[in-house]
């Protein structure tokens, strides 16, 4: 097979999010300042040939490229770095490449297993509404994913904080408040954005087949993800769900998600298959 | 020239010595102008802190300039040598660069990593200054001395986390609200380490102080002192409603604060996080408060362990830096050793510059008047030429060999300078 832009970037960029994890992990355990900042570093490399890739695979299909499970999970990861790399700028928490790589990684390693082929897109699937409820979908997902990888930073400064044993991690990771402050946003960005795309979905639904809801699999495990979400927001402004519990249902949620996305789409079958 | 450090501090002498030979005040000009008037001390630096006197001496002879250092502490501090000797540690030579550089970079310290005494050592230096009591060899060491301390700053984390319960306490805080503008604190009840810790507490920026106990005359003058409010001691649990930082210490022999009142507290305050310090002993809270979600009980003794923690630390920290400061006194004994030949070759170069103006001057005469054109190329020729021979000579000198001595010495026999510099010595 001859080198195509996409395949090459896309490769380029696999191997920058292994290496930006890797010094990630190093940065949690033994790191000094400097391991963090190569993990940024490493992860922004990765990101502009990522960023090659998916337009250079847009180009050539003529649409976003979300249409099967490759394409899928890459476009997943891109809107997860493009939040990361938001919130590093903005709060400067410096572990958080260590906890959001990894999640990362992974999404881009199941991505590079996954066929790579770039079919005609399906009738159904030509309408302006694809682009909008696409890109609603995953970057609601992205927040998500941030949430959680935050939820288990907040877990671990919680352990050090009740324990009372105070490691050198203890010093590196921000403050409990910080970080439950970082959650609670991302929640209330991905919340809307999930609502969003479930709205857009449902008119393109209509639009496509003349019926609003099918109970389709993936429909239903986007409610369930909606409901969790919307439990924790609600729990939160009422009595005050906050900190460990917020945490909790925030990677709880994100697990969810991850199922609904992979799951669904392997086991349980439906419209939303990418095939 | 020799570098010698005599003093005394925390490690070698009691409270009631280091009180008596402190330079405190307008002791410590004079001290400086007495010693530099002491011929045997040719520079001289007096660093005098709570924990530790010490007098660092650029010195030609130093078993004279040690008796005489130790003679004058005696006599202007009236005490009597024999104590005074046993206090004291005289180092010279590697081992009091070696010294100093560690008293800069607080290894030296009684609290490893403290900062003051990096400020204290370069006032110190900058009063010797103003007083011009230094000179080349201590003016290059304590540059040298901050800025090896600045590099274990940053290169170790000597400096980094609370050695002390009132600061591991503000620390704490830091870790679970981030900003302390916004907080509230409280104190309940009184005494000394409580309100210390307090006092570290409300200078970190909290918003609203509190103060409640059980008489409420005291309450009051605590919270004169701490710009605080009073919260009448019946009333101590709703106000808990609204402040996220306690620090509890009263005289109670049983718990004043047990789990059902910060769980309903906690509802009330919709979970936000409460951060509460037990000072008292016996304990004034309950201990299974720390099972509650978002409440985080410290007991004293929690945070000494905190406290010991980051004492070990700093003390594995201290190693590297101790690496740190043997690498940066090698490089200092070297800079060091290249200065032998500076005397040397200056007086290389004051001989010849002499001979040339008198010859020129000789000339001059002979001329009679000249055009001022001519008397320039005169003396252009006559610097190049000198200059083009004093160059391989004196770049000899300079460069870095192990003879260096030999040449400095046949260099002084060559030019014939033994006479020259030794009246020099004695203006």
């Amino acid at each position: 097979m001859p080198f195509e832009t996409n395949v090459l970037f896309f490769e380029i960029a696999l191997t920058f999010y292994f290496l930006a994890t890797i010094s990630g992990i190093i940065a949690i355990f033994r790191g000094k300042k400097a391991t963090s900042r190569a993990t940024l570093y490493l992860a922004a490399a990765g990101f502009l040939c990522h960023t090659v890739s998916i337009v250079a695979r847009y180009m050539k299909g003529g649409h976003i490229p979300v249409t099967n499970m490759h394409e899928a999970t890459s476009f997943f990861s891109w809107c997860i770095l493009i939040l990361f790399f938001f919130h590093e700028y903005r709060y400067k928490l410096g572990l958080l490449g260590s906890f959001i790589m990894p999640i990362v990684l992974m999404l881009m390693l199941s991505s590079a297993f996954s066929p790579r082929e770039i079919k005609a897109l399906s009738p159904v699937l030509q309408s302006y509404w694809f682009g909008i409820h696409v890109i609603f979908a995953f970057l609601g997902d992205a927040a998500f994913a941030m949430a959680c990888g935050i939820g288990v930073m907040y877990l671990i400064q919680e352990r050090f904080v009740k324990s009372k044993h105070l490691s050198g991690l203890f010093q590196k990771l921000p403050s409990l408040q910080v970080l439950d402050e970082i959650n609670y946003h991302l929640i209330t960005l991905g919340f809307p954005l999930l609502t969003l795309a479930m709205i857009t979905g449902v008119i393109w639904a209509n639009a496509a087949w003349g019926t609003y809801w099918r109970w389709d699999p993936k429909e239903v495990w986007s409610l369930i993800t909606w409901l969790i979400y919307a439990l924790l927001l609600h729990m939160r402004l009422t009595v005050g769900w906050r900190g460990k519990k917020a945490a909790i249902l925030s990677i709880v949620g994100f697990i969810i998600v991850v199922f609904a996305f992979f799951g669904v789409s392997l086991i349980l079958r439906g419209q939303h298959v990418f095939v | 020239m020799d570098i010698l450090v005599i003093g005394l501090n925390h490690k070698t002498a009691t409270v009631e010595i280091r009180e008596k030979v402190a330079f405190d005040g307008p002791k410590l000009g004079e001290a400086v102008t007495l010693l530099k008037a002491t011929p045997s001390v040719k520079e001289n630096i007096i660093l005098s802190t709570c924990n530790r006197v010490e007098i660092y001496a650029g010195v030609e002879n130093h078993d004279a300039a040690i008796e005489h250092i130790k003679t004058f502490l005696a006599e202007f501090h009236n005490v009597q040598r024999a104590p005074l000797d046993n206090a004291l540690y005289i180092h010279n030579g590697t081992k009091a660069v070696k010294h100093i550089f560690r008293v800069a970079s607080s290894l030296d310290s009684m609290v490893v990593g403290e900062p003051q005494i990096l400020g204290q050592l370069k006032d110190a230096y900058d009063f010797a200054l103003k007083k011009k009591s230094t000179g080349v060899y201590l003016n290059k060491l304590m540059k040298k001395s901050v800025s090896v301390a600045k590099r274990i700053r940053t290169e170790t984390k000597i400096a980094e986390s609370a050695v002390s319960i009132s600061f591991a306490a503000v620390e704490l805080a830091k870790k679970i609200f981030d900003d302390l503008a916004t907080k509230s604190f409280m104190l309940m009840g009184a005494g000394e380490m409580a309100e210390l810790a307090a006092k570290h507490m409300i200078n970190s920026g909290v918003k609203d102080v509190y103060i409640t106990n059980r008489t409420y005359e005291r309450a009051e003058e605590l919270a004169q002192e701490f710009d605080g409010k009073v919260i009448p001691f019946e009333h101590f649990i709703d106000e808990l409603i609204h402040t996220d930082i306690v620090i509890c210490s009263t005289g109670a022999p049983d718990y004043v604060l047990r789990k059902e009142h910060v769980q309903q507290v906690m509802k009330a305050r919709k979970q936000r996080q409460m951060f509460i310090i037990d000072i008292a002993v016996p304990r004034n809270i309950d201990p299974e408060i720390n099972d509650l979600d978002n409440v985080y009980l410290y007991s004293v003794d929690d945070l000494q362990g905190v406290v010991d923690t980051n004492i070990g630390e700093r003390n594995r920290e201290a190693e590297k830096a101790e690496r740190i400061v043997a690498s940066e006194v090698q490089s200092f004994l070297k800079w060091q050793e290249s200065l032998i030949a500076v005397p040397t070759i200056v007086a290389i170069r004051e001989k010849a510059e002499a001979i040339r103006k008198d010859e020129l001057e000789k000339m001059l005469r002979k001329l009679g008047p000249v055009e001022e054109s001519t008397i320039k190329a005169i003396e252009q020729l006559t610097n190049s030429i000198m200059n083009k021979l004093i160059h391989p000579p004196t770049a000899a000198l300079k460069s870095e060999q192990e003879d260096r001595d030999i040449m400095v010495d046949m260099a002084k026999r060559l030019f014939k300078l033994e006479t020259e510099e030794n009246n020099g010595k004695e203006e």
